[in-house]
């Protein structure tokens, strides 16, 4: 069995280091494709065969952390899941918008995501601390599995790359954080009240600045359902704001 | 000079720091958590399959408690682990899990009524008591007596580590991101904090402390082939290493999981099998009952993954263009079940094998996957060797997983481990020991070492390409140092990873930039990696046995008259090119376990001469004692609730009361 010539690759990498005096640039590079290759593979070729100094950023390498959030073609996306078989010969990569850069394919979304942590206090709320020695309070498992739907957010930044507001407004907390309060609405074990909730995301900084654009939902790679979610804390919102 | 001062310096963002430095910091202390990543993108985020604990609420749980969980433990370490640790872990899981749920983890649930599983490729109807319902449910998983593995669908690690960072954010306790510890400060008795290199800006700082804590994950990155994250390369370990006074133990014991994707390395968790999911051959034939009648596909990892390599060898293997490998298939759970519980592994197997897992079989082969060593810790999650310095998680041995631990109870080991090193740290750093009496010349001294180290890396003039010489050595240890070990390859290793060493003292760094630079990254740590990867090595040379995960054709038996013992490995010497080994023996005589057959594996232990002894000490205090409750009887064997926190000594209720 003979292996078929494997495409020639040809990627557009967006350059930078913040303090160096060279502006943004694209460059090139050229590799072989081989057999499951994905951007992981791709990137980590061409730093150790063309260029050491290339900057990314890669923990889990399974779509499981959100390390690797980067434009593909324009479109925010994780790297380490994205097969270059799916792209075609040629094709770009840049870093995510919005989020400060740390050079090159690396941003740095961490203290993004600690910011708006703090603000919206993406945590439980409770009054009284657990007895650890007893029974666990009950749950519906229905319940249990609805919040775990939210859960699943990775904070990958992809939904704030995609946002239209985010863009413009530095503040705003975005699908990430809408969806947070989202959750935590849910979470019969966090004592906070819609009254709270409007309090922090009943303002442009907060639900009533999506545009409805939801460029996030078409984005999201966990396929999290952030039209639904923003759409029904929008109307809890709304009807906390009319109190 | 740059200095910044902290009561508690915890190095690690992932689950086992995040637990520890919230324990101080709730205790008053001023915390400071550094991590080479933002915390929840720590790899403690890719466990899967779910965490250990023996809540008892399912019908396949009934009957569950702390006993039956330590001795599941003590068995999957085949003996070599610290029972007084093991019996902290077991008693302390059911709070871990308890104040996680507090916490906000969505734990699935009992649904009361009846439902369908999978067992033993059967289908099977359970019915789950009505007065379960709603409360924590649990699965089955490998080398587990009981159904105690409580999950949240198959991202039980990412529930858990975003409760628990947000709860460090709660607590207000600063994450330093994107800063690595190179160097612990100390002055050859007591550790005073560590040498932090800025991954952005390049800009080393003293962090100065009352306590260290090293909470750095474990060390797959030695291997080519691992379930491991990029960023998993042992560093916390390799710098305790390298203060020449820190001790580790037990570097031969690594761990290979059954079930990574072949060839990508990605983990498909233990949670397949635990739900019914079987292996099978390129004849489609199900193997794993003709080898072990009693456990099948849920025998211990150890067990499993030789029998996978040994099928392999006698040529019952799938061919790829990548090579041989084995199938999982799930394809009997179910698209629902699949839907529901096992969401992560469909993502990755559309993702990186562009199948169905509903549908086709997932080609597996075993995959490097877990550090049973790491810093030699006593009791309370202090560090042998230096005061001052702790460890907690996969970097440490605190030795709960002896030569194998069980799938589930790694992630509860991180919650129950920073539960209790947190509430000591917070004790040394209430007592005279805890003083802050660091010179800020023993800083500076630290400081322009590391300068000159990095200086050197970049100016040096080298020839050798550290990517090149990293690659040789991850594919030197997945070659000979894996799943089936034996003298003459590990000699081999030996020679070739000093070799190695040699060589990577001229390393070339071409990339000059003093801030990010990858290449010098992997430059500096590919020089402590080649010395966990000796330490591995030449623990697995010198251990003339077969125990857990360390196999050897060569003495394939496992030899407690000889080997109940700990390994122990220092470099004293910054010029030697080994580490100085030694051992530790472990008492048979106040096992509450004494050494047995493991119930799955193989049967032909060579017996250690107090064993015996032990064991009819250990029934005749059964005996003599047969009206006396299981806390009393266990507390005569082998007392443990004083190592304990006081918070955390109260019995365990369960809803069915005590079995
Ligand atoms: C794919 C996979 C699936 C798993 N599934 C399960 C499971 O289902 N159940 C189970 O019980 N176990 C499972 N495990 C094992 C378990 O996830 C890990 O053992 C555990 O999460 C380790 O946690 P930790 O806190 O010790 O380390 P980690 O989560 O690895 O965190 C290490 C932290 O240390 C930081 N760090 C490292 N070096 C430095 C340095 N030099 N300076 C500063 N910071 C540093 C990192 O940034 C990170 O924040 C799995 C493991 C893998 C690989």
């Amino acid at each position: 069995m003979s292996a078929p010539t494997p495409r020639r690759l040809t990627i557009h990498i967006l350059r930078s280091a913040p303090g160096d005096d060279a502006t943004p640039h694209f460059e090139a590079f050229r590799i072989d494709e081989s057999e499951g290759m994905t951007l992981f593979i791709a990137l980590n070729e061409i730093r150790a065969n063309l260029d050491p100094s290339l900057q990314f950023d890669f923990v889990c390498r399974a779509g499981i952390c959100g390390s690797c959030g980067m434009l593909i073609n324009g479109r925010p996306g994780l790297a380490c899941s994205t097969l270059t078989h799916d792209l075609g010969t040629e094709f770009t990569l840049a870093p995510l918008p919005v989020f400060a850069v740390i050079g090159d394919l690396s941003v740095d979304t961490g203290r993004w995501m600690r910011a708006m942590s703090e603000r919206l206090e993406t945590w439980i709320h409770a009054t009284t601390d657990a007895d650890l020695d007893a029974v666990e309070p009950r749950m519906e498992p229905a319940l249990a599995e609805a919040i775990y739907e939210a859960d699943r957010c990775i904070e990958c930044g992809c939904c704030i790359a995609a946002c239209g507001t985010a863009q413009m407004r530095p503040d705003f907390v975005g699908a990430v954080g809408l969806n947070k309060i989202a959750r935590f609405r849910l979470d019969p074990r966090d004592e906070r009240e819609d009254a709270d909730h409007y309090a922090l995301v009943g303002n442009d900084d907060g639900v009533f600045g999506c545009m409805t654009l939801l460029g996030c939902h078409d984005v999201c790679p966990k396929g999290l359902s952030l039209r639904s979610q923003i759409a029904y804390l929008r109307r809890g919102m709304a009807a906390q704001g009319l109190r | 000079m740059r200095i910044f001062y902290t009561d508690v310096l915890v190095v690690g963002g992932g689950l086992a720091g995040l637990r520890a430095a919230v324990g101080a910091r709730r205790r008053g202390h001023d915390v400071t958590i550094l991590s080479l990543v933002p915390p929840k993108r720590s790899h403690s985020a890719a466990a899967q399959g779910g965490m250990q604990a023996s809540l008892a609420n399912t019908t396949k749980g009934a009957g569950d408690n702390e006993d039956v969980h330590f001795e599941d433990t003590v068995r999957g370490s085949d003996w070599g682990c610290d029972q007084v640790v093991a019996r902290m872990f077991a008693h302390t899981a059911p709070k871990a899990v308890r104040e996680l749920a507090a916490w906000g983890v969505p734990w699935n649930r009992v649904t009361a009524g009846t439902r369908e599983v999978v067992m033993d490729g059967k289908h099977v109807t359970l019915e789950e008591p009505a007065l379960a319902h709603g409360l924590i449910t649990a699965r089955d998983f490998g080398g587990t007596k009981k159904w105690r593995t409580c999950y949240v669908s198959d991202g039980t690690g990412h529930a858990m580590l975003y409760a628990v960072s947000d709860r460090a954010i709660a607590e207000g306790i600063p994450v330093h991101e994107r800063k690595e510890a190179i160097a612990l400060i100390h002055d050859g008795g007591r550790c005073h904090g560590a040498i932090v290199r800025d991954l952005v800006s390049g800009d080393l700082t003293a962090y100065l402390a009352r306590a260290t804590c090293i909470a750095t994950g474990g060390f797959g990155r030695l291997y080519r082939s691992t379930t491991n994250a990029v960023i998993n390369e042992g560093m916390g370990a390799a710098i305790a290493l390298e203060t020449g006074a820190a001790t580790l133990a037990n570097m031969e014991a690594v761990q290979f999981h059954p079930t990574a994707i072949f060839p990508a390395g990605i983990l498909v968790t233990e949670g397949c099998r635990g739900d019914g999911g079987v292996l099978r051959d390129a004849a489609g034939h199900r193997f794993m009952p003709d080898y072990e009648p009693e456990k099948k596909e849920l025998a211990s990892r150890d067990v499993v993954s030789r029998r996978m390599e040994q099928h392999l060898r006698a040529g019952h293997g799938a061919t790829s263009p990548f090579g041989q490998h084995l199938w999982l298939d799930i394809t009997l759970l179910g698209t629902a079940h699949i839907d529901g519980k096992l969401r992560e592994v469909k993502e990755i197997c559309r993702n990186f094998l562009g199948i169905d897992p509903a549908r086709d079989w997932i080609a597996v082969r075993p995959a490097q996957h877990y550090s049973m060593g790491g810093i030699r810790t006593d009791a309370t999650g202090a560090a042998r060797g230096l005061v001052g310095l702790y460890a907690c998680g996969e970097a440490a041995c605190w030795d709960l997983h002896g030569f194998n631990r069980l799938g589930g109870n790694s992630v509860a080991e991180t919650v129950v481990a920073g539960m209790i090193v947190g509430e000591h740290i917070a004790d040394l750093c209430e007592s005279s020991d805890g003083d802050l009496t660091f010179s800020t010349a023993l800083a500076a001294e630290f400081l322009s070492r590391e300068e000159a180290r990095l200086g050197a890396l970049l100016h040096g003039g080298g020839a050798e390409s550290p990517v090149a010489l990293m690659t040789r050595m991850q594919t030197l240890m997945t070659d000979n140092v894996g799943i089936f070990r034996r003298g003459d390859l590990l000699q081999d290793a030996v020679t070739e990873l000093r070799a190695l060493s040699v060589r990577a003292r001229n390393l070339h760094v071409g990339t000059q930039r003093r801030g990010a630079n990858p290449e010098l990254v992997t430059a500096y740590r590919l020089q402590r990696m080649l010395k966990l990867s000796l330490c591995v090595t030449e623990g697995a040379l010198a251990r003339t046995e077969s125990r857990g995960a360390h196999f050897r054709e060569d003495y394939p038996r496992r030899d407690d008259a000889t080997w109940l013992q700990r390994t122990l490995a220092t470099w004293p010497d910054p010029e030697q090119a080994t580490p100085t080994l030694a051992y530790e023996p472990l008492d048979v005589m106040s096992m509450e376990l004494p050494p047995g057959w493991r119930g799955y594996g193989a049967r032909d232990a060579i017996e250690h001469p107090d064993t015996e002894r032990r064991a009819r000490e250990v029934a005749a205090l059964r005996e003599a004692r047969p009206a006396a409750d299981r806390h009393a009887l266990q507390a005569a064997l082998l007392p443990f609730l004083h190592l304990l926190p006081p918070r955390l000594r109260g019995p365990n209720a369960r809803a069915g009361g005590d079995a």
